[in-house]
């Protein structure tokens, strides 16, 4: 056996200390998330799930849009381009199309995706181009101080209702799944070890994969909504709201009311974009 | 003496988005289509709290783009309600499309624009990018030096939109964080005072007016395009007066005068340093120091841009030995900033025009300080010596550029 880093057969049963230090940009350190963050979390599942895949880091090109959770790929030391707000997947759509061999990943908010770049959002998914979406949710606009996003749930406090949200939330991943995606999953940023393994079935599948993680703000939205400090917001919101899909598949329909359900939603079989796009050109030039 | 009621005025601190935000709550609007932007995320913020707290009775919607928020102002605005949103930098980007549509409507929107520097690469600082791109889009434009001079803008932006030898959407313009998150000593107005100034909205047509029905925006070919945009750049031209009149008219209910250039020191100086909104006043400290010494210099800051006043920065020019112009902002064409060329032009016809410079300085924000405006006025000194001084340069560039392969 050699001593080269090779892609680890079987995942999730390494026992010492994970080495992220290859993936990351040490200068551009430490990052500028806020103490009881979830993305920190977030990005490091996301890293032990691209380990176990084995992907080299020139092999994956990582886009965002503008938010908390877009400032990812300022710290991994991939190909990466931090965009516009809500934009990020129509560049996406580019770098993949351009260079069909790279690991597309983005890195979007729940603002930043279902807001502005909603319509960016559903089209990416209807096309079922190769990229993994990750949208870190946490039902507000954190970076311009906690106005009311898309996902908020009704009743819930920002700096835009005050009095609480008049309006119906997103289900982002049944949007998802309505407008096309292939892979469509949820996880939390409290279950890391779930994610990571949710993460990397996202990566490996291929066409649009779509991974909602609820990953709440303590700076904004918890404060505004009563809870009491980091863990007991975790708590409530991600651990004690969230089912996974075999224990709501065991449990009556009364005994999962109310609670959002985690894991892989939906997995379909259809034609990726770049290969559709091959298709067509092997059948216009007769080849 | 004039014998108009000065109105009771009410000496605070505010920052330059505290301001604003509560002018607009003293105005009131109808409508406030509104998406969340550094750095003038804080003008909407603290005006919602204005309409939870039932200080205002505006429709504030909470849209999901820049894009939709000006379309709300259009859609509210075509209907008769006064309208108006805050934005900076890539929302005013964003908006860019429906600029042009309110414009040509010819609907009297407000948008305070906190300048910040556009991307790429992204920064969230200061420069004036984002509003001299939208320089040609048929909004008039205000800058303000100061939180004061931002409050009475916003304020008076209502009057000259809503002329009706007018009828143009307007963007009030203060420097993104060295304005916008300043806390400056500042006298507010009293709301009646406001109220009494800007008065009730009442549109000379809307769509909600239903005897009287009509149509905006609709197709309009070869036979009747020209003409209309004819009639907007002539309400475009006319709106010049009428900024002066409400200038005048402010300040006879506040005691604060504005015209359409503030000249510093200008009747007498040899050499002029012509730039907009906050750096002035850096530029003026550094007028006093040069005063003291007995050096003839001044400054030349013009309030209004658009529409630009060339014959009032002609005559203010004339007869100078120098001038420099600070560009916020650069027109990427070699060429030096879009105040500079417009500040050359407005000179060309001019028998005794100065020498001019231009110098770009502040993008994204890097610092723009007493000795930089010192050097600055230092190089025009030796132009009006008859020394060769180079046309246009960057002046007061951050040290940590990284050089992209070729550049």
């Amino acid at each position: 056996m050699t001593t080269e880093a090779t892609a680890r057969t079987v995942p999730y049963k390494e026992k010492k200390p994970f080495d992220y230090d290859p993936y990351l940009r040490q200068g551009k350190l430490p990052h500028i998330w806020c103490a009881g963050c979830g993305h920190g979390i977030v990005l490091k599942s996301l890293l032990r799930a691209i380990d176990a895949l084995g992907w080299k880091n020139d092999d994956i090109s990582m886009v965002s849009g503008i938010g908390c959770s877009s400032r990812t790929p300022g710290y991994v030391d991939f190909n990466t381009m931090h965009t516009l707000h809500g934009r990020a997947f129509a560049f996406a759509t580019g770098v993949k199309f351009a260079n069909p061999k790279l690991n597309v990943i983005v890195t979007t908010g729940d603002g930043d995706a279902l807001a502005i770049g909603g319509n960016h959002f559903i089209h990416a998914a209807r096309r079922n181009m190769d990229m993994t979406i990750l949208v870190y949710n946490n039902y507000i606009y954190g970076m311009t101080s906690g106005q009311g996003s898309p996902t908020m749930p009704e009743g819930a406090v920002s700096t835009t209702s005050r009095f609480g949200s008049i309006e119906p939330p997103f289900d982002t991943c049944e949007l998802a799944k309505t407008a096309g995606a292939t892979f469509v999953a949820r996880g939390t940023a409290f279950h890391a070890q779930e994610l990571e393994k949710t993460l990397y079935e996202a990566l490996k599948h291929k066409g649009t994969s779509v991974v909602d993680i609820l990953d709440s703000c303590p700076t904004y939205y918890g404060r505004f909504n009563k809870h009491k400090n980091v863990s007991e917001m975790m708590k409530s919101i991600e651990k004690d709201g969230t089912i996974s899909v075999a224990q709501a598949a065991k449990l009556p329909p009364e005994k999962t009311e109310g609670k959002i359900v985690r894991g892989i939603l939906h997995r379909a079989e259809r034609l990726e974009y770049c290969d559709g796009y091959q298709n067509l050109l092997d059948r216009v030039q007769n080849k | 003496m004039s014998t108009a009621k000065v109105a009771k005025q009410t000496a605070t601190g505010l920052t330059g988005n505290s301001a604003v935000a509560y002018a607009m709550m003293q105005i009131n609007p109808d409508v406030c289509g509104a998406y969340p932007i550094t750095p003038s995320t804080t003008v909407i913020e603290e005006f919602s709290s204005y309409v939870a707290d039932g200080r205002v009775d505006t429709g504030l919607i909470t849209v999901e783009s820049e894009h939709s928020a000006m379309s709300a102002c259009i859609g509210a605005a075509s209907a008769g309600a006064r309208a108006m949103s805050a934005t900076s930098s890539q929302g005013l980007a964003l908006m860019w499309e429906m600029l042009y549509i309110a414009s040509g409507m010819r609907l009297p929107i407000v948008l305070c624009d906190v300048n910040r520097a556009l991307s790429a690469p992204i920064n969230i600082h200061c420069d004036h990018s984002d509003t001299m791109g939208a320089r040609d889009s048929g909004w008039i434009q205000l800058y303000s030096e100061t939180v004061q001079e931002a409050y009475d803008n916003m304020i008076q932006a209502v009057r000259i939109a809503e002329d009706k030898r007018v009828q143009l959407p307007i963007m009030v313009c203060l420097d993104g964080f060295i304005t916008s998150h300043s806390i400056e000593n500042i006298e507010l107005l009293d709301d009646e005072s406001v109220q009494d100034f800007v008065g009730e909205y009442k549109p000379e047509r809307s769509l909600l007016d239903v005897d009287n029905p009509l149509t905006l925006g609709a197709t309009a070919l070869q036979d009747s395009y020209m003409p209309l945009k004819h009639q907007q750049s002539n309400a475009m031209k006319a709106s010049k007066e009428v900024v002066i009149e409400i200038g005048k008219e402010f300040g006879e209910v506040s005691g604060r005068s504005y015209g359409l250039l503030e000249e510093y020191d200008l009747d007498d100086a040899e050499v002029a340093i012509v730039v907009l909104s906050s750096s002035a006043g850096t530029v003026k400290d550094a007028v006093d120091k040069l005063r003291a010494e007995g050096k003839k210099v001044g400054v030349l800051r013009p309030r209004l841009f658009r529409p630009f006043p060339h014959k009032e920065i002609a005559k203010a020019l004339s007869g100078k030995k120098a001038v420099c112009v600070l560009d916020r902002a650069d027109s990427m064409d070699g060429f030096g900033g879009p105040l500079f060329k417009d500040i050359r032009a407005a000179l060309y016809a001019d028998d005794n025009r100065p020498k001019i410079i231009g110098r770009v300085f502040g993008l994204g924000g890097a610092d723009f300080n007493v000795d930089n405006a010192l050097d600055v006025i230092g190089e025009t000194i030796k132009l009006a010596a008859g020394e060769d001084v180079e046309l246009f340069r960057y002046i007061g560039e951050g040290q940590n550029a990284q050089t992209i392969a070729g550049c």
